[in-house]
């Protein structure tokens, strides 16, 4: 077991040195680049939070959309296999089904990258 | 503290070497002596960079100035010749751009690139959706954008070499849609949103096999805009020679939109507006199916360039935060792909 601070609680001691520290004073493109890092450590934030149950769902409908493909597999090695199967025409489920998983991903994707994308 | 002083060491020795090589580029040009001042870094990433600086000579003259360069040459889409000859061209076609002042030389020992005017206004796209100093000109830029794209699609080109061009035998949309592909494979990453934009995009190829002059990145950012409205076209190292449309579809992108998404065109205007003006200032071939096409082909685009920059910075090639983070707003083209095509 690590000791306090969490993994979270020290991202967001970065986070508020960037903000206080360091876009508070700073101008041009270091200011920008502050900006963006604070962003950055925003998303990784959310991953920690979010990130392993949408793998984990991802994944569970990866398997139920490619037939013949297991739990040996990485979520990688799926997506890699749709994309595969998408673009020889082998892929064979129902476009339906293919778009409400990526819907659903994409969504959970944004959910971690960028949450307002979604709302406006 | 320490690093803070070795940073700012740094950037003055930079500096200086870039002073006194651009005051002697910009004595040859101007044919007097003088000396550059208010020397700035405005944007750019490790290959291209934007300086602005004044040439002020010793009657008190102020040339405001801008520098557009590359230092490591082989990151130009264009070489710097053939983009100055470009811009050149542009103007004398009366579309909006910094007047030309000098091609940088292999001896000035600046890289490849060139010096402008300096033309006074806003660039960052978000000021210039939300500053009030825009109010007025923002409902007018769709038509003055479909305007500008109409001139920019009638410049000859014939007498510019070095300007990417689709092999004759293939239909030019094919052929990009071809070339995208091949990128978007080179970097190894599974997308199956980009295999089902693929497959719409040769299930939707346009018939309109026409090759103009393309600017290739006409979007809110390369533009100078003050309280009139554009006032200059910036970035045309992308030029390329294709179907003209592709301009316009890239201008509907939703990135491009910087977060103002009830006005299609860059954020400040709608398509109507721009399709409008662009065939009326003589452009063809801007119906409703050309642009959709060129709008979910620009998006991917868009998403395939996110992942070249992120390689760059995973490669080691120009390492940067901002270039890191581009790779988690690949998720935002995928969500607008499949509302585009789905």
């Amino acid at each position: 077991m690590q000791d306090v601070p969490s993994a979270a609680e020290l991202i967001e001691a970065v986070r508020e040195f960037l903000e206080n520290d360091v876009h508070a004073t700073a101008e041009g493109r270091t200011k920008f680049h502050a900006r963006v890092a604070m962003n950055v450590l925003g998303i990784v934030q959310r991953e920690l939070e979010l990130g392993p149950a949408a793998d984990a769902a991802e994944r569970e409908r990866l398997l139920d959309l490619l037939a013949g493909t297991g739990p040996e597999s990485t979520l990688g090695e799926l997506n890699a296999e749709l994309a595969r199967r998408i673009r020889s025409g082998s892929f064979t489920g129902t476009r339906e089904a293919l778009i409400a998983h990526l819907r659903e991903t994409i969504r959970d994707k944004l959910a971690i990258a960028n949450p307002r994308y979604l709302t406006r | 503290m320490q690093m803070a002083g070795g940073w700012k060491g740094r950037m003055t020795r930079i500096s200086e070497d870039l002073d006194k090589n651009l005051a002697a580029a910009c004595e040859r040009h101007w044919g007097e002596a003088g000396s550059v001042e208010t020397l700035r870094r405005l944007t750019g990433g490790a290959s291209q960079e934007t300086w602005s600086f004044d040439f002020v000579t010793p009657d008190g003259s102020r040339h405001e100035s801008i520098l557009r360069r590359n230092v490591r040459a082989e990151f130009r889409n264009l070489d710097a010749a053939t983009e100055f000859a470009l811009v050149a061209a542009a103007e004398r076609a009366g579309v909006p751009v910094p007047s030309l002042r000098f091609l940088l030389e292999t001896g000035d020992g600046l890289g490849q690139g060139y010096v402008m005017e300096r033309v006074a206004g806003e660039t960052i796209p978000r000021r210039i959706l939300r500053d009030v100093r825009f109010a007025d000109a923002l409902p007018k830029m769709a038509a003055q954008a479909g305007e500008i794209l109409a001139r920019i699609h009638a410049i000859d080109v014939s007498g510019i070499t070095g300007l990417p061009a689709p092999p004759a035998a293939v239909p030019p949309a094919r052929a990009q849609l071809a070339q995208l592909r091949e990128l978007s494979d080179g970097f190894g990453e599974p997308h199956p949103t980009f295999e089902l934009t693929l497959q719409w995009l040769e299930e939707s190829l346009p018939d309109d096999s026409r090759v103009g002059l393309v600017h290739g990145d006409f979007r809110n950012g390369n533009f100078i805009v003050g309280p009139d409205g554009i006032r200059a076209v910036l970035d045309w190292e992308l030029a390329h020679l294709g179907n003209p449309i592709e301009d316009i579809g890239w201008l509907c992108v939703r990135s491009w939109r910087f977060g103002v998404d009830r006005n299609a065109v860059g954020g400040f205007g709608s398509v109507e507006d721009l399709r409008d003006a662009y065939a009326l200032a003589g452009g063809r071939g801007a119906d409703a199916a050309a642009i959709r096409y060129w709008t979910v082909y620009g998006t991917l685009r868009w998403g395939v360039i996110c992942q070249a920059q992120v390689a760059a910075h995973r490669s080691g090639r120009e390492r940067s935060v901002e270039l890191a983070a581009i790779g988690r707003r690949i998720c935002e083209v995928e969500w607008d792909l499949l509302d585009l095509i789905a």
